[in-house]
């Protein structure tokens, strides 16, 4: 019998271990029907100078704008035009046709890699919408809707999703691990949370520098365990960083629920109460809601009255990569009955609504996107596939390591150049 | 094959047999939990832990959240208790936010505690390249760990060596990083990315006994004896040379170390004085990586025996680039280039 059976003797109740488990697994009947919705116009919207005391109750609730009949409600209301609302579906629409042409792209054996962020593109459409130009994001994997909210070029992220001649990262990436500097959008690293003490790093600066520029940076409530999350937030109180902090609640890590990041237990929200700075908990599949506290965030941190902490409750509609299945761990029908539905559904609802936009207006939009990922798709294929790769000239593998090569370097480089002529003869060009 | 106990054999793949590993020993001892990012329910992103929850509750085979520094550091205060953890890192390039419980706790408590406390925990992780995974998905950081002291460090080529050497592991009381190969979890790797996969069931180390058995850590396997130079390899690299050395036609003796700390330093020995060629192969970057140690053993045991310097074949010192894969990987050119050298004269 091993040592730890033998417990001494004792008369106190047994302890036990609690693991985890979400509540419906394949084969259940999931049911959402307990998940608190608030009225749209019950929450109040404090000033953005507001002692993160007196708004704790933000952390528990549900910032909520639209209601489930397309209007748009309470003090939350951003009030956008309708040009402006139409650009943020459009946004959200085209976000969605580049998710799936690439995805489909994955499975056609053009490329080794994939993430869509189906149901989750308010999340960062409407929230870079909210932010000024200039503010730096720094993103997950699953943020491709900053970019294309800043109309970045679409056949940029496609050369880096195929690691193909035009591909700027020279392939050095895996796929959607985009760069893009003059777009405020910091290098997306694989290792989870990273990001987040580096954008309290970059808003420090900006706030020693005297510039007006905010910091914005998302992680997935999975996550939110990791060490820098929590690193990120004691730097930010201390120092009251100008820094936005997004958790994209999708619910799923993989296939770890959100229980496993302490959802069990209180709102990813409330991390924030702990470090005494401002949370809110908003609907993550309301774009007005997304904008609006978005926008508070902004002018808060913009004001030097400190950090914010914005959990957007949402729905990992889809698998977590082109490397997974859903099915496995999850009832499928779970995507289709959560109770917050669809966030371009709800967007064009509401401008339907309004009366600026109708069913035909929205089909042709559809088809003009998805011609436009075609066309796009077609041209970034001239410049190849991935294949086995090897679209880049060999010698860039070893630059930007350093600035300057070093002699260890530059003798690997002269191995390699001569294993390629011994491999593909002299006259070889990547193609 | 030193198999304490022979059973019935099935034929795995190294998933199915690391897979069995741990069921054998959460079933031989209470102590034994397996932990980690998506190992419970879902059975693991490689599927390494698949049913075991199902098999050995839920409190013996769990999620984790994802915080591997919490997950190392968590599995060093079930050890303190006396249980046996098994945390999975859910690749080896996540190990880095781990380290500090690694190197700084596990891999001194017994020391610094004059082992009042010790720490027999295995992090297995699976690691290399080969697979488009780009730089966060294809790390070899095998000498960051044999350069702690106080971890072992061991890397199966195979099925059948995976599960004995896992439960020796498992049951050592020092902490053991257990680093699994991913390119090979399938099929042994001839180098040729444009080949055909051949899978485990084609080669006869997949025949693994259903029940428990040990390979003792620490003691290196002869694949293929030789006299013309010792070729020192070790996970997927050891098929990698296998292929190449065979199409060459050469007659070298190559040793899969399996167990790089503490390493069978008598059989390296013992091989380099027999053939006075020593050849050293692995795929993590060249600088300060394990086949300086080991060029540097060779050189400091087998001088007087040495017909050429010691030659190393080694990925390059860069991160691991997504499209370039196949120039960065110590493929078939680059090991035979250093082939024809070493056996020049
Ligand atoms: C440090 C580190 N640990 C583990 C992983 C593997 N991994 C990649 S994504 C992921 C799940 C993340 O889930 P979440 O934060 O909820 O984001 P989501 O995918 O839902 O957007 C894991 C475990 C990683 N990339 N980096
Ligand atoms: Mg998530």
């Amino acid at each position: 019998m091993p040592e730890t059976d033998r417990r001494p003797a004792s008369n106190l109740p047994p302890l036990s271990l609690h693991i985890p488990e979400p509540r419906y697994r394949p084969g259940d009947t999931p049911d959402f029907g307990d998940i608190v919705v608030p009225a749209v116009d019950a929450t109040p919207r404090p000033s953005e100078a507001t002692k993160p005391d007196a708004m704790r109750d933000l952390c528990y609730g549900l910032v909520r704008v639209l209601d489930f009949d397309g209007q748009a409600k309470g003090q939350w209301d951003p009030k956008l035009s309708p040009e402006r609302l139409r650009t943020m579906l459009r946004y959200m629409m085209l976000v969605r046709a580049f998710d799936d042409r690439m995805f489909r792209a994955q499975r056609q054996g053009k490329t080794s890699f994939y993430m869509k962020c189906t149901g989750e593109e308010a999340t960062s459409v409407a929230s870079t919408m909210a932010l000024d130009r200039g503010d730096m994001c720094f993103p997950s994997y699953r943020q491709q809707g900053i970019l294309i909210a800043r109309d970045y070029p679409l056949i940029q992220m496609m050369n880096q999703i195929y690691s193909n001649r035009g591909d700027h990262l020279m392939g050095r990436q895996l796929p959607i691990m985009y760069s893009a500097p003059e777009h405020g959008f910091f290098s997306v690293s694989g290792n989870l949370a990273t990001q987040y003490p580096q954008a309290v790093g970059w808003a420090m600066a900006s706030a020693s520098k005297g510039d007006s520029r905010i910091a914005t940076v998302w992680c997935g409530e999975g996550s939110s365990a990791e060490g820098d999350f929590h690193s990120a937030l004691t730097f930010a109180t201390v120092y009251n960083a100008p820094v936005i902090f997004n958790v994209v609640n999708n619910q799923w890590a993989i296939s770890s629920f959100s229980g496993f990041a302490g959802g069990e237990r209180t709102t990813f929200a409330a991390r924030a109460v702990g470090y005494g700075i401002a949370g809110l908990r908003i609907d993550g599949n309301d774009p007005l809601a997304v904008y609006a506290a978005t926008q508070w965030a902004a002018d808060r941190a913009r004001t030097n009255n400190g950090p914010t902490l914005i959990e957007h409750f949402t729905y990992r509609s889809e698998g977590h990569s082109t490397s997974d299945d859903p099915t496995a761990y999850r009832p499928a029908e779970e995507p289709t009955i959560w109770p917050f539905g669809d966030p371009i559904d709800r967007l064009r609802q509401h401008l339907e609504t309004l009366g600026e936009w109708d069913n035909e207006r929205h089909e042709t939009q559809r088809a003009e996107l998805d011609e436009l990922v075609k066309t796009t798709q077609k041209q970034s294929e001239k410049l190849g596939i991935l294949g086995h790769g090897m679209h880049q000239p060999f010698e860039t593998m070893f630059q930007d390591v350093f600035e300057d090569m070093p002699w260890h370097l530059k003798e690997q480089c002269t191995q390699m150049l001569a294993e390629q002529e011994a491999k593909f003869g002299p006259d070889w060009k990547p193609e | 094959m030193n198999a304490d106990t022979q059973t019935a054999t099935k034929t795995m793949n190294m998933i199915e047999a690391i897979n069995s590993a741990m069921d054998v020993m959460l079933a031989r001892d209470s102590n034994v939990v397996v932990m980690g990012e998506d190992v419970g329910f879902f059975g693991g992103v490689f599927r390494a832990t698949a049913g075991l929850q199902k098999k050995h509750g839920k409190t013996r085979v769990f999620d984790t959240p994802i915080n591997e520094c919490g997950i190392i550091g968590v599995a060093v205060g079930m050890g303190a208790y006396g249980l046996r953890p098994v945390p999975e890192i859910q690749f080896a390039d996540y190990i880095y936010p781990g380290l500090d419980q690694l190197v700084s706790e596990a891999a001194r408590l017994r020391y610094r505690s004059a082992a009042d406390f010790i720490c027999p925990m295995t992090v297995r992780t699976p690691f290399g390249g080969g697979i488009f995974g780009g730089q966060t998905h294809s790390q070899s950081p095998e000498s960051i760990m044999t350069h702690i002291c106080g971890v072992k460090t061991v890397i199966p080529s195979n099925p059948y060596d995976a599960k004995g050497l896992l439960i020796a592991a498992i049951e050592d009381n020092d902490p053991v990083v257990f680093l699994e190969p991913k390119r090979i979890y399938n099929g042994p790797f001839s180098g040729y990315y444009d080949r055909p996969v051949e899978p485990w069931s084609k080669h006869a180390a997949s025949a693994v006994p259903e029940d428990y058995y040990r390979i003792e850590l620490g003691k290196a396997a002869t694949v293929r004896e030789g006299d013309a130079l010792t070729i020192l390899a070790y996970g997927t690299m050891v098929h990698v040379t296998k292929t190449i050395v065979e199409e060459m036609g050469i007659d070298a003796e190559i040793i899969d170390l399996r167990t790089l700390l503490p390493l069978d330093i008598d059989a390296i020995e013992a091989s380099v004085k027999k053939t006075g060629r020593c050849l050293v192969i692995h795929e993590a970057t060249r600088t300060s990586g394990f086949g300086a140690e080991l060029a540097a053993l060779v050189q400091e045991r087998c001088f007087y025996h040495l017909e050429a310097p010691v030659e190393r074949v080694t990925g390059f010192d860069t991160p691991y680039p997504h499209s370039l894969e196949w120039a960065y990987f110590p493929g078939p050119v680059r090991i035979a280039t250093a082939l024809t050298k070493i056996l020049k004269d």
